[in-house]
């Protein structure tokens, strides 16, 4: 006599991955890259700011390139033309697409090298404070005890004060310069990173496979990073989205106060806070065009990372 | 012979699915008249709860109620606007639910929200509606119900939040209670007390109410009629002493069973083998069939409900015989 | 709930004491304390006696202990510009800053609640769409970039409003105050705007995740089992419970709204704490910077320990009453 088995979901009443868990990526069947991409394309806002981003990301890599002049060199340019609006001809004849600045410099060719440099202080201090938050996270929540009372108590400190007040302060203190830019904005950004990578740190420390695996004798060093690590990366990804764009607007800003980076090295910021000078004359496209270019860049990255916020972490909807 | 106060008739309720819609509620039918109590009786995941939310629209999407009829004192509820859904909710249809603590927003006082459920139907000024609130939860057994009133939830024993979830169901004397496992959460000294003053209010008051519950004991003494529900069907329906003493659904009568009894000490407990099925893994044909000494090839069927004398009915192709 | 207090209080303190600490080695140990506190015009004969008065001769704890106990009476040097003492200039300049704040706060709160609920109500729709859309943009705009576009707009093209400065301030309640007088009023908008749009967008998120996370909720289902209007359901239900979490983390905010006033006041001209640390960074007045530093870090650690009192003073919940 033939009877129907019951389905195999019997007993789950919740579809398989309702839950806000993130098993183990050897565990899970689709890869978290394909889910990454499937997400993006399934929402059309996000799919569009991740062109930008990869558009800007490509404008920015080929500045060299694309820039129709070179702003740092100083024989291209000529005082005679600057000033000028946007679709000017110069003094030789070339279109300036976007107008000059007041040194003379093509508004285009000096947002693309400006592009340039704020996205790589941005990217770089990012990189840096995630490699510093997660090496600390882990360390928190694997030592456990006093380790993490310390590395946590100064987690909620830096989180206490905001980014630009602390950055501003070290930058006072200790100088301007480039990489001293990048060093205060890790020194702020890591503590988000380390609080993040700790708290997923701490989800898997609890499962039993990592037990088992202390048992066996593995290396504190080998479950780190080939089992912790993995699981992490979700939050991270999220994370590290967000705080590039942060680290990216905060140039900005301390470049625009004349405290960021030096102007041997103009960023989007600097070239806004020189329009600024000339903004109540009239002459808007000096601070116009850099900003919009700044806001594109930023919003671009935020909306890719909320749109990752919703894939990666289901159940977090801060 | 009277309008039954509620009369649910075929009623479907589907939660989409995955793969295809989930029916929590299949094919539910009962009447209730007034001032009779129901003892809803089922497993976790037989779709009882759900039957109560559907009767007052209450089902949380993207569930939704896909068929059937629910006639209060005549008055068809499905499909009838939210506003006239709101006006009887609380009012001649009230709810109480499973757990208090949950069921009371903690961050108000309990003044404050049995006073705006009065005034949510009627118009009475704030210290009128304070009075009635008062007087409420005086008539359910709360000491010094003044200062209660400005007390939050979490100042409250278990017993006494579920005598408050009471007194609010009673504030503007309904027809109809519909009480989801009220006493699940509580232990069984404050259990038996509150089961005795919800008896006593129901036969005062003239009430008619629906208590939902898996524990076929606790109901027994309560109720007057008695559905048994299962994979979201009602398998048998009947008075209670009929269906205790002459259980016709092979599944009654192992939910009897199970029942600890006093004069079987040392001997095993009875056990319904298996488990319930979850709704995501319906069977085709008779839902109890894995679980059923009884099962014959007819079973592949769904059984459909054969009505037995003095109203009795049930859904069984090999039922127990009448006097087993 | 005491030992809850004590607990904080001492926590602060001994934040205090470290920043405090950082602050003076960065002055003392690591800068010459006489080139950050002495004006770069001073007589010999002056730098004598600021020598001694600070006790540069002395070992380094001593040196501390001056420090603290001139910080702890008011004394944290001289201003070069203003010839005044440093935490004075400050505090003359604070309350142009903390009207600012606290209009963008408010401004948020009005702005930013009703946004939040009209997209938490709901949930996936166009509305909810754009209006996260438009928060996303609101703190994806930079600041600075920001307040520029406001006055190009309002002042320069369109005129309505002046662009720079502070208007005339007349006094409310007792208080020297810009809402007093039309023009004062003038001159607030765009300030408090611009500042107030980053807060506005955060203010949305929040409310918005309240109030979808509290819709679910079972309470919320009981109150609609009861036959309460939607509208009661949403304002006082649902409202009362995500008022809590924003208000403390609107408390916590204010301190970063000191922070961007920095970047608002330097665009607007604004006579605030903002403008003068820019200006004095510029003009290598240092005692100022040193005051502001550690004037501003205890405000925020007053701030976060009110904050935390607050919530729990908030939250019945956590009131302990005996049950």
């Amino acid at each position: 006599m033939t009877h129907q088995e019951p389905a195999p979901t019997g007993g789950a009443v919740l579809p398989p991955d309702a839950g806000g868990e993130v098993g183990t990526s050897a565990a899970r069947g689709d890869s978290m890259a394909g889910r990454i991409a499937a997400g993006i394309l399934a929402s059309p806002k996000a799919s569009i700011a991740a062109l930008v981003c990869v558009f800007l990301i490509g404008a920015a890599l080929g500045a060299p390139v694309l820039a129709p002049q070179d702003p740092y060199d100083l024989t291209a340019i000529d005082i005679f033309d600057s000033r000028l609006p946007p679709m000017s001809v110069g003094y030789e004849g070339q279109r300036y697409v976007l107008g000059t600045d007041t040194q003379g410099r093509d508004m285009l060719s000096a947002m693309l090298y400006g592009l340039r440099t704020s996205l790589s202080v941005g990217l770089t201090a990012g990189l840096l404070a995630l490699a510093v938050g997660t090496a600390l996270g882990l360390v928190a929540a694997w030592a456990g005890g006093r380790i993490d009372a310390l590395i946590m108590r100064t987690v909620d400190l830096m989180l206490g004060f905001p980014t630009i007040l602390v950055a501003l302060m070290i930058l006072v203190v200790f100088g301007q310069g480039t990489w001293k830019v990048i060093l205060a904005l890790v020194f702020v950004q890591w503590a988000y990173f380390a609080r993040a990578v700790r708290g997923a740190a701490l989800v898997e420390i609890g499962k039993d496979y990592v037990e088992a695996a202390r048992c066996l004798g593995l290396s504190s060093g080998r479950i780190l990073f080939a089992h912790l690590l993995p699981n992490c990366l979700p939050p991270l990804i999220v994370i590290g989205t967000i705080q590039v764009a942060s680290a990216i607007a905060a140039e900005a800003t301390l470049s625009f106060l004349g405290i960021g980076l030096p102007i041997t090295e103009p960023s989007l910021g600097l070239l806004i806070a020189n329009g600024y000078q000339v903004l109540l004359a009239g002459l808007y496209w000096m601070s116009v065009y850099p900003g919009l270019l700044l806001l594109a860049l930023v919003f671009a990255i935020n909306v890719v990372g909320d749109r990752l916020r919703e894939i990666l972490n289901p159940r977090l909807v801060r | 012979m009277m309008t039954p106060l509620l009369s649910v008739s075929g009623l479907v309720t589907e939660f989409p699915g995955r793969d295809g819609a989930v029916r929590a509620v299949d094919g539910v039918s009962f009447d209730l008249a007034r001032g009779r109590i129901l003892g809803l009786v089922g497993e976790s995941g037989s779709g009882k709860s759900v039957t109560g939310f559907s009767v007052l629209g209450l089902v949380d999407a993207p569930g939704r109620v896909v068929a059937g009829s629910v006639r209060f004192d005549g008055e068809e509820l499905l499909g009838a606007s939210p506003r006239r859904l709101r006006s009887l909710r609380g009012n001649r249809i009230a709810m109480v639910f499973q757990d208090p603590m949950m069921t009371l927003n903690p961050v108000l006082t309990v003044g404050t929200q049995m006073v705006e459920t009065v005034c949510a139907h009627r118009r009475v000024s704030r210290r009128a509606a304070r009075v009635e609130a008062r007087d409420a939860l005086g008539k359910v057994g709360i000491p010094s119900p003044e200062e209660r009133l400005d007390a939050y939830p979490h100042e409250f024993s278990g017993g006494m939040r579920q005598r408050v979830a009471i007194a609010t169901a009673l504030l503007h004397a309904p027809d109809l209670i519909i009480a989801d496992e009220p006493t699940t959460a509580l232990d069984v000294t404050i259990q038996s007390q509150i089961l005795g003053e919800v008896q006593r209010l129901c036969a005062e008051t003239g009430t008619g109410l629906i208590w939902i519950s898996h524990d076929l004991g606790v109901v027994a003494g309560l109720a007057d009629d008695i559905a048994v529900m299962y994979a979201g069907r009602i398998v048998e329906r009947a008075g209670v002493d009929d269906v205790l003493d002459v259980p016709r659904h092979p599944y009654t009568r192992g939910l009897i069973n199970a029942i600890p009894g006093a004069g079987e000490r040392g001997r095993p407990l009875h056990q319904i083998r298996g488990s319930a099925p979850s709704p995501t893994s319906r069977l085709v044909g008779c839902a109890f069939r894995p679980r059923c000494d009884r099962a014959g090839e007819a079973c592949l069927e769904e059984p459909g409900e054969v009505l037995g004398p003095e109203g009795r009915r049930w859904r069984c192709f090999h039922p127990l015989e009448a006097g087993a | 709930m005491t030992a809850f207090v004590i607990r904080r209080l001492l926590q602060s303190i001994f934040v205090l004491a470290l920043t405090s600490l950082i602050v003076f080695l960065g002055i003392y140990a690591i800068g010459d304390p006489l080139e950050i506190l002495l004006s770069p015009d001073a007589s010999l004969a002056e730098r004598d006696q600021v020598s001694r008065s600070l006790g540069l001769d002395r070992p380094l704890p001593w040196q501390y202990l001056n420090f603290v106990g001139d910080a702890l009476g008011g004394d944290l040097g001289r201003s070069f510009v203003y010839n005044r003492s440093a935490v004075t200039v400050i505090f003359e300049r604070l309350p142009a800053t903390l009207e600012l704040v606290l209009t963008a706060l408010v401004l948020s709160l009005l702005i930013g609640v009703p946004l939040g609920l009209w997209a938490g109500v709901k949930p996936r729709s166009r509305t909810d769409e754009t209006i996260m859309t438009a928060s996303i943009l609101g703190f994806s705009l930079p600041n600075f970039w920001q307040g520029m576009m406001l006055i190009m707009i309002f002042s320069v093209t369109l005129g309505w409003l002046p662009s720079t400065g502070r208007g005339q301030t007349g006094t409310l309640f007792g208080v020297q105050t810009s809402f007093a007088t039309h023009d004062g009023l003038r001159h607030l908008v765009l300030p408090a705007l611009n500042l107030a749009l980053a807060q506005i967008a955060l203010v949305i998120r929040l409310t918005r995740t309240g109030v979808q996370e509290t819709l679910p909720l079972d309470f919320i289902k009981y109150a609609r089992a009861r036959g309460l209007s939607e509208s009661r359901i949403v304002f006082v239900h649902v409202m009362k419970n995500i008022l809590i979490p924003i208000v403390t983390v609107l408390g916590i905010e204010f301190g970063s709204l000191i922070a961007f006033a920095v970047v608002t006041e330097t665009i607007f001209a604004w006579p605030g704490v903002g403008k003068l640390i820019i200006d004095s960074i510029n003009a290598l007045d240092r005692p100022v910077v040193v005051a502001y530093i550690l004037v501003i870090v205890t405000m925020f650690i007053i701030i976060n320990l009110l904050v935390d009192l607050m919530y729990s003073a908030l939250d019945p919940r956590t009131r302990a009453r005996p049950a």
